[in-house]
């Protein structure tokens, strides 16, 4: 049974373009990026990477020297640009999850194409958050205070910690997203190792492909553990935002303490995951020449899947204002009706409904949804009202709480400015390399996509 | 005495008539090499499934009970910590760590039984000595064949019937 309008979706946009029926031209096809160096406009990307990962760490190197002093935070506002910068990375992060997760067990054949590169962007998102709150703690070298081990004074954390779980949670997101991420790369390692021409790219795809020669007993527990994984990282995209959000949710400022927050955290995770997957995608399509891999097909899909957590995102907005509004407790009625709209942070909380509420409702036109050059503003200009969003959420809030001689403005410093956009830089310097380094469309899943249309082809002609 | 062949083919189907044709044989061991996972292969081989999932149910169960019961331990036996006046062993607060090390458990013992049990990691595989054996990992199916000596060449020209493009004796494989 076939539901309604998928045909028709079918045919409009196929799955993948004309490709190579033969399986070494589809393999050498995919290769192609780590066997071909990059352009001029990539090495000039590269280098603005390469200096904004410069600057986060210079940024960071003078944070750990002098102290978060240098950051624009104080009491009131003791969380600022790093937790924003924290939540919003790994929110991004969550994206890359859903689609190698999520879409693996729901057997959606789309994601095949992109999941790779969405899962590399997991690594990294996660990898940028993963520092923040590191350096937030003032002193970094203490880090491991956070975890259980046996203390000469004899106490241990507060496991009753939302700040605690985060530990755990954050810890086994990045292990479980990488050993995910790298369980799906071992045979198209030991495909590279085979069809590569320098030799120094066949010893080093060889070493990372671990010696993998396709037996079948290899082949069954492989693909039982990469399903296993991939039914254990689904519940973990909703259980580390969760977490997140209850940093928030369990503390007592008004703008923060909602029972909404987790559900509400983890929509927006995907959302401004999928916004980010996009930015990515969309110009290393056409600068791989991936055009009939990814497809128009894949771009509508995952338009779709933005379009409806925007809308989720939407209505969480409406459910915090009628929250504000129906309690009638006077400091979050300030905090939602006069702090944000009209207060000194106005434009940032405009620039979030704009960005995360209008922007998105183009994506109800197809066109906008399959053409680049529509889709990717769309895209980035999400990715920006999630940012908004945090910043609104987290610093906002904090300026004005319940007692007036208590409330204080708060502006960023040049330290905060280099560690967020270092970061982005950061971000996309890891990205350049992966697809230069990495086989980023999986080889191997395309063969078996294909294998499975051959046979259902076969069945189709039988019947 | 027993003698192993490897034969070379250059579609699924092929190899898989090939290996069911000869599973229900006597003295026989089969095992297949392929570019990506061939559905029915295992049964066309004969091999039993995987225990792999039930290994990772424990370790999970494993890392449920480990996280519960450290957090259990250090804040309601060994150091009991008055925190906002909660009780020392306040189970709903566990029950988000608990969780993590349960995925976290399971997770790495998928990654580690898969990559393990397989005899990975290895920098020399005795296979990859067979000319051609590259294509494994791109286009081409192999089939292995343990046999008794006598039966060697008999099996050699059955196997060619069935599709194979080329049969070589592997000295070094067992």
């Amino acid at each position: 049974m076939t539901p309604p309008g998928r045909e028709a979706l079918a045919d409009r946009f196929p799955l993948s373009g004309p490709l190579p029926s033969d399986e070494r031209a589809l393999t050498d096809l995919l290769l192609e990026p780590v066997q071909r160096p990059a352009g001029g406009a990539r090495m000039a990307l590269l280098a603005l990477a390469a200096f904004g990962t410069l600057a986060l760490f210079g940024a960071l190197g003078w944070t750990f020297a002098i102290g978060v002093g240098t950051w624009g935070n104080n009491i009131p506002v003791g969380w600022a640009f790093g937790i924003t910068n924290f939540v919003w990375w790994i929110g991004i992060g969550h994206a890359g999850t859903f689609i190698s997760a999520i879409l693996l067990l729901f057997e959606q054949s789309w994601r095949t194409s992109i999941n790779r590169m969405a899962e590399a962007m997991t690594l990294f998102a996660v990898a940028n958050a993963a520092l923040f709150p590191v350096a937030h703690l003032g002193r970094p070298w203490f880090a491991y205070w956070l975890l259980p081990y046996p203390a000469t004074m004899g106490v241990w954390p507060n496991f009753r910690s939302p700040l605690v779980f985060d530990v755990f949670a954050i810890s086994t997101y990045g292990l479980v997203s990488l050993l995910f991420w790298y369980l799906g790369l071992v045979p198209d390692f030991a495909a590279a190792r085979e069809r590569c021409r320098s030799p120094r790219q066949r010893f080093w795809y060889g070493v990372f492909a671990l010696g993998w020669r396709g037996a079948s007993r290899d082949w069954e527990r492989y693909r039982k553990a990469y399903f296993l994984l991939g039914g254990l990282a689904a519940p973990l995209v909703v259980s580390v935002h969760s977490v997140v959000s209850l940093d928030f949710a369990v503390t007592q400022v008004p703008g923060w303490h909602g029972t909404l927050f987790p559900p509400y955290f983890v929509a927006g995770a995907i959302f401004s995951g999928f916004a980010m997957v996009l930015t990515l995608l969309l110009p290393a399509r056409k600068a791989l020449g991936l055009e009939n891999v990814i497809t128009k097909r894949h771009l509508d899909s995952m338009s779709k899947i933005l379009l409806v957590t925007g809308l989720i995102v939407a209505y969480s907005y409406g459910v915090e204002y009628f929250g504000a509004w129906y309690k009638g407790e006077r400091y979050e009625a300030w905090t939602y009706f006069n702090l944000r709209p009209t207060g000194r942070y106005r434009v940032d909380f405009w620039l979030m409904v704009t960005c995360n509420v209008l922007v998105p409702q183009l994506l109800w036109s197809e066109r906008v949804c399959t053409t680049p050059l529509l889709l990717w503003p769309v895209a980035v200009l999400v990715n920006v009202g999630m940012w908004m969003e945090r910043f609104v959420i987290i610093a906002v809030s904090l300026t004005q709480d319940y007692v007036p001689s208590a409330w204080a403005d708060y502006s960023p410093t040049w330290v905060d400015y280099s560690l967020l956009f270092g970061s982005m830089g950061f971000f996309v310097f890891l990205f350049l390399l992966f697809i230069r380094w990495v086989p980023s469309i999986p080889i191997v899943e395309m063969r078996e996509l294909r294998a499975e249309h051959r046979h259902g082809a076969h069945r189709g002609a039988r019947t | 005495m027993s003698r192993v062949l490897m034969a070379e083919f250059d579609s699924e189907d092929a190899i898989l008539s090939a290996a069911r044709l000869l599973r229900a044989r006597d003295g026989i061991r089969l095992e297949a090499y392929t570019p990506y996972r061939v559905e029915g292969m295992r049964e066309a081989l004969g091999h039993s499934r995987t225990r792999l999932a039930r290994a990772v149910f424990w370790a999970g169960l494993a890392g449920a009970g480990v996280g519960y019961a450290m957090q259990w331990w250090t804040s309601a036996v060994d150091f009991p910590l008055d925190s906002g006046g909660r009780p020392p062993h306040s189970a709903p607060a566990f029950v988000p760590i608990a969780f993590e090390l349960t995925v976290l458990f399971a997770a790495l013992t998928a990654f580690l039984a898969a990559i393990l049990r397989s005899g990975l990691p290895r920098l020399w595989q005795p296979v990859f000595e067979i000319e051609g054996f590259e294509r494994a990992s791109i286009d081409r199916f192999w089939l292995k064949v343990g046999v008794h000596a006598a039966d060697q060449p008999e099996l050699a020209q059955e196997l060619t019937r069935a599709g194979a493009l080329r049969v070589v004796e592997a000295g070094g494989l067992r």
